[in-house]
């Protein structure tokens, strides 16, 4: 199968976000911001950039993606769906009793998840740790880990910014998810993290700002990554997505209140309605 | 030999690594102190300095178990629950195959005080699901522990050492068994029957406090609980109903909340044993600098201040 367009993954990431709301709808509770903003660069590394398939099981032949921040794992459910590794209608149990769709990601239960987060500012450190891991076998794999730019406030993201460039992890390649909201209010407001490229640079990582709904720009920082590892760089890669709250539902976009909330029945068709229009 | 169980758990790893290359070691700048430095000399490229970022350690270590190594991860007892969420969410929920160790157990430190002093760390560990909690009373032990937690055991574990020196048992004692109860020895042959079970640095205590009773009359039989979690309960009821012990007691350098007399106790109340339980560890009370020996004296669970209050 030849790599999907720019074009072909944008319609793809909006079929998406129409199954994470319906899923968020039916669970009537979970985060439907966060995880619509990150869903087009999830999109891009999972059905263009990320290599072989995953398993669970610890596989060099593969690429692999930790989600740190947890809350948007409907995101990553609805590119599990799509890619065949848990049925569409399993999205339905999201969140139920029994269910392995848990409301943060478990790699116990649903072993295709890497690592289990939700506690923000851990799993950057797992996706160091696998890189690590990958490093010291000489596998060739790449280790993607996605963080939310209010979970970078913990101070154990600043640990894992501080260790990765000691241990040269250049397969490492994260992806910060910055919308520029979180619980309590705008980011700039809660606690500001600006200047944030100046911080990962002075924490000796390689650092490339993209517009995170703009495919070409996603895809040309995951191109740019990988260059500059088989290039002999030895630095892990940081990715700045400039990304919007709800994106794709106008509504919710930007709005803090749809941080952590389901929409009722009739705001779901809504919006459903306006991102199958964009589509 | 006498040694520190951190000592023979430096010295254990280093010979296990020879045998097992998937096994890598963190530290937090303490390698000297938990002796992981031993494994470091001799495989440069398996151990993993991290600095002084436990947290992250915790993390990282997790993220080497899900790509297949199995990591040892050392620090102090006490800066590990100090970084709870890490162990609760990053290793033991996510299933993670990794040792971690926690040595400087317990007020048996001596002069760095409190603040360095693992007191608790058997209670937090042994609350989490599918965490394995272990503790070896000396040399042999450890050794015969390391061997398990490399070559058989699954999943997270825990692992609580002594920074002192710890008295040989075990060439005296039953053989070991993983996950179960452990005779070391049966003091006196007087009328009256005690049942003492101690953990780490708590089986010297109530070895020493067994040998006291024996001038009045009784006779004590001194078990060794290595493996904290899973606890052997059914062990327990069989030494009860053997023995038919007139009283319990249970000696441990840790906080005797949640601690190896909180497992004991839970055993024999549920099994509706009605044989009178004295627990001695630290009170309810934090850590202090001092003299092991002295601290022991004052907390109440030297071998003397035991035989003082069981006789």
């Amino acid at each position: 199968m030849s790599k999907p367009t720019a074009a072909e993954l944008k319609k793809l990431s909006n079929e998406l976000r129409v199954h994470i709301l319906e899923m968020i709808t039916e669970a009537k509770s979970g985060h439907p911001g966060g995880s619509l903003s990150a869903i087009d660069a999830m999109t891009a590394l999972w059905f263009a950039e990320m290599q072989g398939v995953p398993q669970g099981a610890p596989d060099a032949s593969r690429d692999h993606f930790v989600l740190s921040k947890g809350h948007a794992v409907p995101a990553l459910y609805a590119i599990l769906a799509q890619k065949g590794y848990i049925p569409f209608e399993e999205l339905k149990t999201l969140r139920r009793t029994g269910a392995r769709l848990q409301g943060h990601p478990d790699r116990v239960r649903l072993p295709i998840v890497e690592a289990s987060t939700g506690s923000l500012g851990q799993g950057l450190s797992v996706a160091c740790g696998m890189a690590m891991a990958h490093k010291l076998s000489g596998s060739k794999s790449r280790i993607y880990c996605m963080v939310g730019d209010g979970e970078i406030q913990e101070g154990q993201i600043w640990e894992a910014a501080l260790s990765a460039p000691k241990f040269e992890l250049s397969n490492l390649c994260v992806i910060l998810d910055n919308n520029g909201g979180q619980i309590d209010g705008p980011t700039d407001e809660v606690l500001s993290l600006k200047p944030i490229a100046e911080k990962w640079r002075a924490f000796n990582w390689e650092v490339i700002e993209i517009d995170g709904h703009n495919f070409d720009q996603i895809l040309g920082a995951y191109q740019k990554a990988r260059e500059l590892e088989s290039k002999g760089s030895k630095k892990p890669v940081f990715i700045i997505a400039n990304t919007v709250k709800g994106k794709g539902v106008s509504f919710m976009e930007n709005k803090i209140e749809w941080h952590g909330a389901a929409p009722k029945a009739e705001d779901a068709k809504r919006a459903i309605e306006e991102v199958r229009k964009n589509g | 030999m006498a040694k520190a169980t951190r000592q023979s758990f430096g010295e254990a790893l280093a010979r296990l690594g020879a045998e097992h290359s998937e096994i890598v070691v963190l530290d937090a700048d303490l390698s000297k102190s938990t002796k992981s430095d031993l494994f470091a000399k001799k495989f440069p490229e398996r151990f993993f300095e991290m600095g002084i970022q436990e947290a992250h350690m915790i993390g990282a270590a997790s993220g080497m178990a899900f790509s297949g190594k199995l990591p040892f991860l050392c620090s102090f007892g006490a800066f590990l629950t100090g970084r709870y969420d890490q162990v609760r969410l990053s290793a033991v929920y996510s299933g993670a195959n990794v040792r971690i160790i926690g040595t400087h157990a317990g007020l048996g430190i001596g002069d760095d005080g409190h603040s360095q002093m693992g007191l608790e760390d058997v209670t937090l560990m042994r609350v989490l699901p599918t965490m394995g909690v272990f503790q070896p009373m000396d040399d042999a032990e450890t050794q015969a522990i390391m061997d398990y937690l490399v070559k058989q055991y699954k999943g997270p574990a825990y692992l609580r050492l002594t920074r002192q020196t710890m008295p040989d048992y075990s060439d005296k004692a039953a053989p070991f068994v993983a996950g179960k109860l452990r005779k070391v020895a049966t003091l006196g042959t007087g009328a009256k029957t005690l049942l003492a079970i101690g953990s780490g640095a708590g089986v010297a205590e109530a070895m020493g406090a067994a040998e006291r009773l024996t001038a009045k009359g009784y006779t004590t039989h001194v078990v060794n609980c290595h493996t904290l979690k899973p606890f052997d309960s059914k062990g327990l009821m069989e030494l009860v109903s053997s023995l038919k012990p007139s009283q319990i007691f249970t000696v441990e350098d840790h906080s005797v909340i949640g601690g190896l007399g909180s497992c004991v106790a839970e055993v024999l109340s549920e099994n509706g044993v009605g044989v009178k339980l004295t627990r001695f560890g630290c009170q309810d009370q934090f850590g202090e600098s001092g003299e092991p020996v002295e601290l022991f004296e004052k907390h109440g669970f030297s071998a003397a201040k035991i035989a003082e209050k069981m006789a």
